[in-house]
C-alpha cells in the first residue's frame, strides 16, 4: 500500500500565456532593421498573389506611380470630381501605397524573425557527428552490443532502422529509441533545460533526440527517424514558418477578404461609368485610393502574422505544434483529459491526518506514527513526520532504534525501539494480522478501525494503520494515518475557468472509482475515468467526438499513442516514446501535462486575435468613406460637403490623409499582431461584448481621429 | 393627430404581425415536417411521377428548383408569344419578344417588375394561366429553399435536405392557396373587383368618355401580397382605386405583405429546435422595418420646396385617400418584402426619401424580405457575422451547432457578392456604353441628372433583389432594359439560390457541434445588434458612392 508512485514531479507550476518565460524583444529597432531585407524581397509579385488583399495595393501602387510619373508630360494631374488636385498629390498617393505593401511584408517578416534564432541555434545542433553503428546486431544474445562489429559513419548516411552505439561525451546521431541502457542526456540544445535527463531501454522514457548529448554511460539506440525528417529538422521548419500551411480558419477568412475586395473592385470599376452620366468622374489615382482604403488591407496585413505569432508564443512556451491546424483545434477544444498523477495531483500522497481509535490519546498516535516514520525517505514518510512537527510533536534525532523498511511481503515498515517496542504502521489488515500474531484485538477496537479505514477510504484517501506492540506482547492499535493526493494548488479555480469558458476537464486515473471520485470532486473537474486503461481512454475519445466535441489530451507511453492520435489536440511529452510523440500533434518539450491547459489559452488567444483585427479593419471603412466620398465628388455637388463630417481640409488632404492613416494603422498593429490579443477566461458572451466594444466600436471611432489629426499635418504641404 | 395615426396604424400592424408569429410559424414548421400527404398532393405526385417518400440530395432539390423554374420562363413566355389565340384575351395582341420574356423571367423569380401597362398588354388569361400561376409557385419555391437550408442547419450527418416537389406543393396547396382565397374575399368585401367584364366605356360626369378595365382582380391581388410578388393587374398597381379601394384594404394588403416573411422566423426557430434563435432573426428584420418606416415618413413630412411646406409634407404621387404615413408603410413594406407593389409613386418621393424604398431593397431583401429569400438572406448575414465575431471569443465560428469552414464561407462570401455585382455593373454598362447610353438617356430617363441616374439605380436595384418596386419616371419597355433586367432578375435570384442549396448540403452533412458556455450565443440582443450592424455596413460600403451620385447629391443642398 504504501509503495511510492514514480510519476514524474510537475516541475512548472501553471504558467499564463501572457507572460512567456523567454521574453523576446521582437519588436525592437534590431529586429525591424533585420527584417526590413525580408519585407523588400516579399514584394515579389508572384509571392504577394498569395495574399490577394495586398496583392491589390501592389498593383495599385505600381498604377498610380507610373501616372505619377507620365502626369509632368502630359499637363499635371486631372481634376477629380470637379476639384482640382495638387502636383505632388499623386505622388503622396504611390509613396504611401508602397510603404502599405512594405508595412505588410515587414509585419510577417518581423514574426519570422522571432523564429529564425531558434532555428539557427537548432540548425548548429544538425551539424553532422560521428555514428557508431552496430552492422551486426543481435537483440537477444547480445542486446548491449559489446562483441558486435561497429563501422563508424557519418550521422547523415544513418538510416531507419540502424542500430547506433553511444558513449558519454558523444552527440546522439539521429533520433531514436534506446534498446538496451541507461544514461544521462543533456537535451538542452532542444529544450532550453540545462539539468541532465535520464533516458533508459524500455518503459516510456525511452526516446532520445538526435543533437543531444549523452553525458554519461553507454547506450545503444535503434535509428526511428530518416535523414533530414528528424525531430530537429521538423522543428526548424516550424519555428521558421518556411512550410507554413494556411489553416482552415485562416483559409476561410483569406476567402471572406478576398470576396470583400472583389465587391470593393466591382465599386470602384462602376464609379466613373455612373459618375459619367452626372459629370462627376474621379481621377485614376483618387479611384485607387479609395479602392485601397476600402479593401480589409488591415487584417490583409497581419494576417499570416498573426498565424506566424500564434506558432512562436508556443514555442516560447516550449511547446511544438506539428501543425497550425492543432493550434487553432486548441481553441476549440472542449474536452480536456487530464491524467490524475503529476497533473492535477502532485503524485504523492502525503499525510492529512491523525484519526485516533476511542481511547488512544492523541499525542502517542502522532508520536508513534512519527516514529514510525523518522527513518522512512518516502514522501509519504517525510509527510506523516512534517505533520506531526506541524501539530506540535517533535520527534527530534534522539529517537535510536532498527529501522524495519517496507517490503512487498510485510506491507508494513516501522521502528524497533531498544527497550523492546516495537512500532508498525501499514496497510490495516497487515497490521492486525501482525498484532494478531501476539495477542487479540478486541473486536470493538476492530470496528471502531474498519469504520475509520472505511471513511478515510471512501473520501479517496489511504489509511495506514498505526500500532505498537510493548516488550510485553502487549499489542494496541492507535489509530489509522490519513494519507491523501494532494490535489495542486489552484487547480480549482483554473478548472472552474475553463467551465466558463465552456471547458470540461475529465480526470484519467488508475485508481478505483471511490477514490477517483473523491479526488474528482476535490480537483473540481467535471467528470473521471477510473481504472482506466489505454482503451477506455480511447474509448471515452471516441465517445465525446462523436457528440460533436474536440477533445485534447497529453500522453508519454507508447499505450497512449492511439489515443494522442486519436484526439484532436494530443500533447505527447518530450519524455515520452517516439510513437507517441509521432501520434500526437503536439509536443512537449519541458513534459508537463499541465500545459494543455496554456495551449488551449493560446489557440483561443489566436483566434481572438484575428477576429478582433477583422473586425477593426471592416469597422474602419466607415470613417474612411466619410473622408473620401464627399471629397470625390463635392466639386461637382457641393451640398455633399455636409457628408465631410470630420471637418477635413481639401479633397486631396482627405484623400491622402485616409490613405497615410490606412498605412499607419498597419504599423501600429503589429505589436498586437505579435503578442495578441489579451485574453481572458470569461464566457464567450462576456468576451463577446468586451472585443466587440473594443475593437468593433474602437474600430469605428479610431480613424475620424486619426484622419482628422493626419489631415491636420497634410493641410500644411503647400498645394493641398 | 398624426402622430397618433402613426402610432395606432404601426400598433395595429405589430400587434396582428404579433398575434400571426407563432401559430402561423408553427404551422409552416408542420407543414414542411409533415409525413402525412393529402390526396391531392398524391394525386399530383403521382401525376408529375414523383417518389414523395425520397428525399433528395442538395442537387437533386437545386436540379429541380432550375428546372421546375426554367419551365416555368418557358411557359410564361409561349403564353404571352400566343395571346393573340388564347380565350378570354380582349382581343389584345401578342406581347413582344423583349417584353415577353422581361415578364417571363420577372414573374417566374417572384420579382413581377413590369415594363408594361398590364391592363392594356394582358388578357385574362394570360393573368391569371399564367402570371398568377407563377405567383403562387414562385412563392413557394422561394419558401422551399429556405425551408431546405434551415433543414440543412437542423440536420447532422444526413445527406438529404427535403424533397423540392413535396414543399412545393405543400407550400402552394397547403399555405398560399388557402390564405389567397380567404383574403381574396376580405378584399372583394372591401371593394376591389372581381369580375371578367373586360373594357366597360362610361360617360364622366364632365360629359368626357372614359373606358374602364375590369378582370379578376381581388385574386390577383391577394397572391400578389401574401407571395411578396407584386406585379399589379393594373399599370399604378395599389394606387389604383379598384385594387387598393381603402386606407383598411392598404393596411390589410401590408399585413399580407408581411405575414409570411415575418412568421418565417418562428418556423426556422422550431426546426432548429430553439425558438430564441427565430426570435433573434425576428428582431434583426424588426429593427430594419420599423426604423425605415419611421425614416421613410419622417423624411417625406418634412419635405422641401413650396409645395410640400404648404401642404404639410410631400403628398406629390402620393394618394389622398391614403397620405403620407399609409403611403409611406406601404412603400417601405413593399420594398423591404421584395414585393414591389406600390400605393404611391416612389419617383415623387423627396430626393432623401426616394433614397429609403432603394436602401430597404439593396438590404438584400432580409427585413424581413421576400417570403424565403428574407430569411434565407438573413441566415446567410448571419453566418459571416458569425464568422467575424465568432472568432472574438476564441473559437473558430460556428453558428447553430454548425462549423462555418471555407466551404461555407465560400457559398456565403459568393452570395452576398451577386447582388452587388449585377446592380452595379447594370447601372454602370447602362452609362458606360455609348449605343446604351444614347438609348437609355434619350428613351428611358424622363428626369436627366441625379435623379435620372436614381431611376436606372433603382431598375437594377429592384430587379436584381427581385423585388419589382418600380422607380415611375423610368420607360423600361427598351430592348436594353428589358434584356438586361430580365438577366438581373434571373441571375438575381437563381446563382444565390443554387449557394444556398449547396450551403444546406454542406451543413447537412456536417455533425452538430454541442452548445457550451465557450460558444458564441446567438440568440441575445448583442447578436441581433451586430447583424444589424454587419448588414448595414456591408449595404453601405457597397452603395454609399452610388448613392452619393444620385440621391444623395440631389437631396443635399
Amino acid at each position: 500500500m504504501t509503495t511510492i508512485t514514480t510519476a514524474p514531479p510537475a516541475r512548472s507550476e501553471t504558467s499564463h500565456p501572457d507572460t512567456p518565460r523567454k521574453t523576446s524583444d521582437a519588436f525592437g529597432a534590431a529586429a525591424l532593421g533585420e527584417a526590413l531585407p525580408g519585407a523588400f524581397r516579399k514584394l515579389d509579385p508572384r509571392r504577394m498573389w498569395r495574399n490577394p488583399v495586398m496583392f491589390i495595393v501592389e498593383v495599385g501602387a505600381v498604377l498610380t506611380t507610373v501616372i505619377a510619373i507620365a502626369e509632368p508630360f502630359l499637363g499635371g494631374p486631372d481634376a477629380s470630381g470637379g476639384s482640382t488636385i495638387p502636383a505632388s498629390f499623386t505622388w503622396g498617393i504611390a509613396i504611401w501605397l508602397w510603404l502599405t505593401v512594405l508595412f505588410a511584408n515587414l509585419a510577417e517578416s518581423v514574426a519570422e524573425g522571432r523564429g529564425k534564432a531558434q532555428a539557427d541555434s537548432l540548425r548548429r545542433t544538425r551539424t553532422s557527428t560521428i555514428a557508431h553503428r552496430v552492422t551486426t546486431y543481435d537483440e537477444t544474445a547480445d542486446p548491449s552490443a559489446a562483441e558486435a562489429e561497429i563501422s563508424d559513419l557519418s550521422s547523415a548516411e544513418l538510416g531507419l532502422g540502424d542500430v547506433v552505439v553511444i558513449t558519454a561525451g558523444e552527440l546522439v546521431p539521429g533520433d531514436g529509441d534506446i534498446v538496451w541502457g541507461i544514461a544521462s542526456i543533456d537535451e538542452s540544445a532542444i529544450t532550453g533545460e540545462s539539468a541532465p535527463v535520464v533516458r533508459e531501454s524500455g518503459g516510456d522514457r525511452s526516446a532520445v533526440t538526435g543533437g543531444t548529448r549523452v553525458l554519461s554511460d553507454r547506450i545503444v539506440v535503434r535509428i526511428t527517424s530518416k535523414p533530414g525528417e528528424t525531430f530537429v529538422d521538423r522543428m526548424i521548419t516550424l519555428v521558421e514558418g518556411a512550410s507554413r500551411q494556411k489553416t482552415p480558419n485562416e483559409i476561410a477568412l483569406h476567402v471572406l477578404l478576398a470576396s470583400l475586395s472583389i465587391i470593393f473592385v466591382v465599386v470602384t470599376l462602376t464609379i466613373n461609368p455612373i459618375a459619367s452620366s452626372v459629370g462627376a468622374e474621379a481621377s485614376v489615382p483618387v479611384l485607387v485610393a479609395l479602392l485601397v482604403c476600402l479593401i480589409p488591407t488591415t487584417i490583409g496585413a497581419l494576417l499570416s502574422a498573426i498565424g506566424i505569432a500564434g506558432m512562436d508564443r508556443l514555442v516560447q512556451h516550449n511547446v511544438l505544434a506539428m501543425s497550425g491546424r492543432a493550434v487553432e483545434a486548441a481553441g476549440d477544444v472542449t474536452t480536456l483529459l487530464l491524467d490524475k498523477t503529476g497533473t492535477i495531483t502532485y503524485g504523492n500522497r502525503q499525510a492529512s491526518a491523525f484519526v485516533r481509535l476511542a481511547g488512544v490519546d492523541e499525542q502517542s498516535l502522532i508520536r508513534a506514527a512519527a516514529l514510525s516514520s523518522r527513518a522512512d525517505p518516502t514522501p509519504e514518510g517525510t509527510s506523516i513526520v512534517d505533520l506531526a512537527t506541524r501539530q506540535g510533536i517533535q520527534v527530534g534525532e534522539l529517537t535510536t532504534g532498527e529501522v524495519v523498511p517496507f517490503t512487498a511481503q510485510t506491507r508494513m515498515s516501522g521502528l524497533d525501539q531498544p527497550d523492546g517496542t516495537r512500532i508498525r504502521k501499514g496497510a490495516g489488515s497487515a497490521v492486525i494480522a501482525w498484532i494478531e500474531q501476539e495477542t487479540r484485538v478486541d473486536d470493538s477496537v476492530r470496528a471502531d478501525l474498519d469504520e475509520q479505514i472505511d471513511r478515510i477510504s471512501r473520501s479517496g484517501g489511504t489509511p495506514l494503520v498505526v500500532a505498537v506492540l510493548s516488550p510485553g506482547g502487549d499489542g494496541r492499535i492507535l489509530g489509522v494515518v490519513h494519507l491523501k493526493d494532494v490535489v495542486k494548488d489552484g487547480l480549482k479555480e483554473r478548472f472552474a475557468e475553463l467551465r466558463s469558458m465552456g471547458i470540461r476537464t475529465m480526470m484519467i486515473t488508475g485508481d478505483n472509482p471511490r477514490t477517483a471520485q473523491a479526488i474528482a470532486a476535490e480537483a473540481g473537474v467535471d467528470g473521471y475515468l477510473a481504472e482506466a486503461t489505454p482503451e477506455d481512454k480511447m474509448e471515452l475519445i471516441k465517445k465525446e467526438q462523436a457528440g460533436g466535441k474536440l477533445v485534447a489530451m497529453t500522453g508519454d507511453g507508447t499505450n497512449d499513442a492511439p489515443a494522442l492520435a486519436q484526439a484532436d489536440v494530443g500533447v505527447a511529452m518530450n519524455t515520452g516514446t517516439s510513437a507517441a510523440k509521432e501520434a500526437g500533434n503536439m509536443v512537449d518539450l519541458d513534459s508537463d501535462p499541465t500545459k494543455l491547459i496554456d495551449i488551449v489559452a493560446i489557440g483561443k488567444q489566436l483566434l481572438i486575435t484575428r477576429g478582433a483585427l477583422t473586425t477593426f479593419s471592416i469597422a474602419n471603412d466607415i470613417a474612411k468613406y466619410f473622408a473620401i466620398i464627399p471629397a470625390m465628388f463635392a466639386g461637382v455637388f457641393p451640398g455633399l460637403t455636409v457628408l465631410n463630417i470630420m471637418g477635413l481640409h481639401s479633397p486631396a488632404s482627405a484623400v491622402l490623409s485616409a490613405i497615410i492613416f490606412n498605412a499607419i494603422v498597419i504599423i501600429a498593429l503589429i505589436p498586437l499582431a505579435l503578442r495578441g490579443v489579451k485574453y481572458r477566461p470569461l464566457s464567450a458572451s462576456a468576451v463577446l461584448s468586451r472585443n466587440l466594444l473594443v475593437y468593433g466600436l474602437g474600430g469605428v471611432i479610431a480613424p475620424f481621429i486619426g484622419i482628422k489629426l493626419i489631415d491636420v499635418v497634410v493641410s500644411l504641404i503647400p498645394g493641398f | 393627430m398624426e402622430i397618433l395615426f402613426v402610432v395606432l396604424q404601426l400598433g395595429t400592424l405589430a400587434l396582428i404581425l404579433a398575434l400571426l408569429y407563432r401559430p402561423l410559424g408553427e404551422y409552416m414548421a408542420r407543414i414542411y415536417t409533415s409525413k402525412k400527404h393529402l390526396a391531392v398532393e398524391r394525386g399530383f405526385y403521382r401525376l408529375i411521377g414523383v417518389d414523395s417518400a425520397t428525399e433528395q440530395t442538395w442537387q437533386a432539390y437545386m436540379r429541380g428548383v432550375l428546372w421546375f423554374s426554367g419551365i416555368g420562363v418557358v411557359v410564361l413566355y409561349l403564353l404571352q408569344r400566343f395571346q393573340a389565340v388564347l380565350p378570354y384575351s380582349l382581343g389584345l395582341p401578342a406581347v413582344p419578344e423583349g417584353l415577353s420574356f422581361n415578364t417571363a423571367a420577372s414573374f417566374v423569380t417572384n420579382t413581377n417588375w413590369q415594363s408594361y401597362s398590364p391592363e392594356l398588354t394582358l388578357g385574362y388569361t394570360v393573368q391569371m394561366a399564367g402570371l398568377a400561376v407563377q405567383n403562387f409557385v414562385s412563392a413557394a419555391v422561394g419558401i422551399a429553399v429556405a425551408i431546405a437550408l434551415v433543414r440543412g442547419i437542423a440536420r447532422s450527418r444526413a445527406a438529404t435536405i427535403g424533397n423540392f416537389w413535396v414543399d412545393l406543393t405543400r407550400g402552394t396547396l397547403r399555405l398560399l392557396l388557402p390564405i389567397s382565397v380567404l383574403s381574396a374575399l376580405v378584399l372583394l368585401a372591401g371593394g376591389v373587383i372581381q369580375n371578367f367584364n373586360g373594357f366597360t366605356e362610361i360617360t364622366t360626369l364632365s360629359g368626357g368618355a372614359q373606358t374602364l378595365p375590369g378582370g379578376p382582380v381581388a385574386s390577383q391581388e391577394a397572391i400578389k401580397n401574401l407571395g411578396t410578388n407584386g406585379g399589379g393587374f393594373f399599370n399604378v398597381n395599389a394606387s389604383h382605386p379598384f385594387e387598393n379601394p381603402t386606407a383598411w384594404t392598404s393596411l390589410l394588403q401590408i399585413v399580407l405583405m408581411l405575414m409570411i416573411p415575418f412568421s418565417l422566423p418562428r418556423t426556422f426557430g422550431r426546426l432548429v429546435g430553439d425558438d430564441r434563435q427565430g426570435y433573434a432573426i425576428l428582431a434583426v428584420m424588426a429593427t430594419f422595418y420599423m426604423a425605415s418606416a419611421l425614416i421613410l415618413t419622417s423624411l417625406e413630412r418634412a419635405g422641401i420646396g413650396t409645395a410640400p411646406e404648404l401642404a404639410g409634407g410631400a403628398l406629390e404621387g402620393k394618394e389622398q385617400r391614403f397620405g403620407i404615413f399609409a403611403s409611406t408603410l406601404f412603400g417601405a413594406t413593399s420594398t423591404l418584402t421584395s414585393t414591389g407593389a406600390v400605393n404611391s409613386m416612389h419617383d415623387s418621393y423627396t430626393a432623401l426619401g426616394g433614397m429609403i424604398p432603394m436602401l430597404n431593397m439593396m438590404l438584400g431583401e432580409i427585413a424581413p424580405g421576400g417570403v424565403g429569400s428574407g430569411l434565407y438572406g438573413l441566415l446567410i448575414l448571419a453566418i459571416i457575422a458569425v464568422f467575424v465575431a465568432g472568432l472574438l471569443v476564441g473559437r473558430t465560428p460556428e453558428y447553430l451547432g454548425k462549423k462555418i469552414g471555407p466551404t461555407q464561407i465560400t457559398l456565403a462570401s459568393l452570395y452576398i457578392l451577386v447582388m452587388p455585382i449585377l446592380v452595379l455593373t447594370g447601372t454602370a454598362l447602362s452609362f458606360a456604353i455609348p449605343g446604351i447610353r444614347d438609348d437609355v438617356e434619350s428613351t428611358s430617363i424622363w428626369n436627366p441628372g441625379n435623379h435620372g441616374l436614381s431611376e436606372v439605380l433603382y431598375a437594377f436595384t429592384s430587379a436584381s433583389n427581385n423585388n419589382g418596386s418600380a422607380f415611375a419616371g423610368l420607360t423600361a419597355n427598351t430592348p436594353w432594359l428589358n434584356t438586361a433586367l430580365g438577366l438581373a432578375v434571373l441571375f438575381g435570384r437563381f446563382i444565390p439560390i443554387v449557394f444556398v442549396l449547396a450551403l444546406a448540403g454542406s451543413f447537412a452533412i456536417q455533425d452538430k457541434v454541442p452548445v457550451t458556455a465557450g460558444t458564441m450565443p446567438t440568440h441575445r440582443p448583442l447578436f441581433a445588434g451586430l447583424l444589424v450592424g454587419v448588414t448595414l455596413i456591408v449595404t453601405a460600403l457597397t452603395f454609399f458612392p452610388v448613392l452619393t451620385l444620385g440621391p444623395l447629391a440631389e437631396g443635399l443642398l
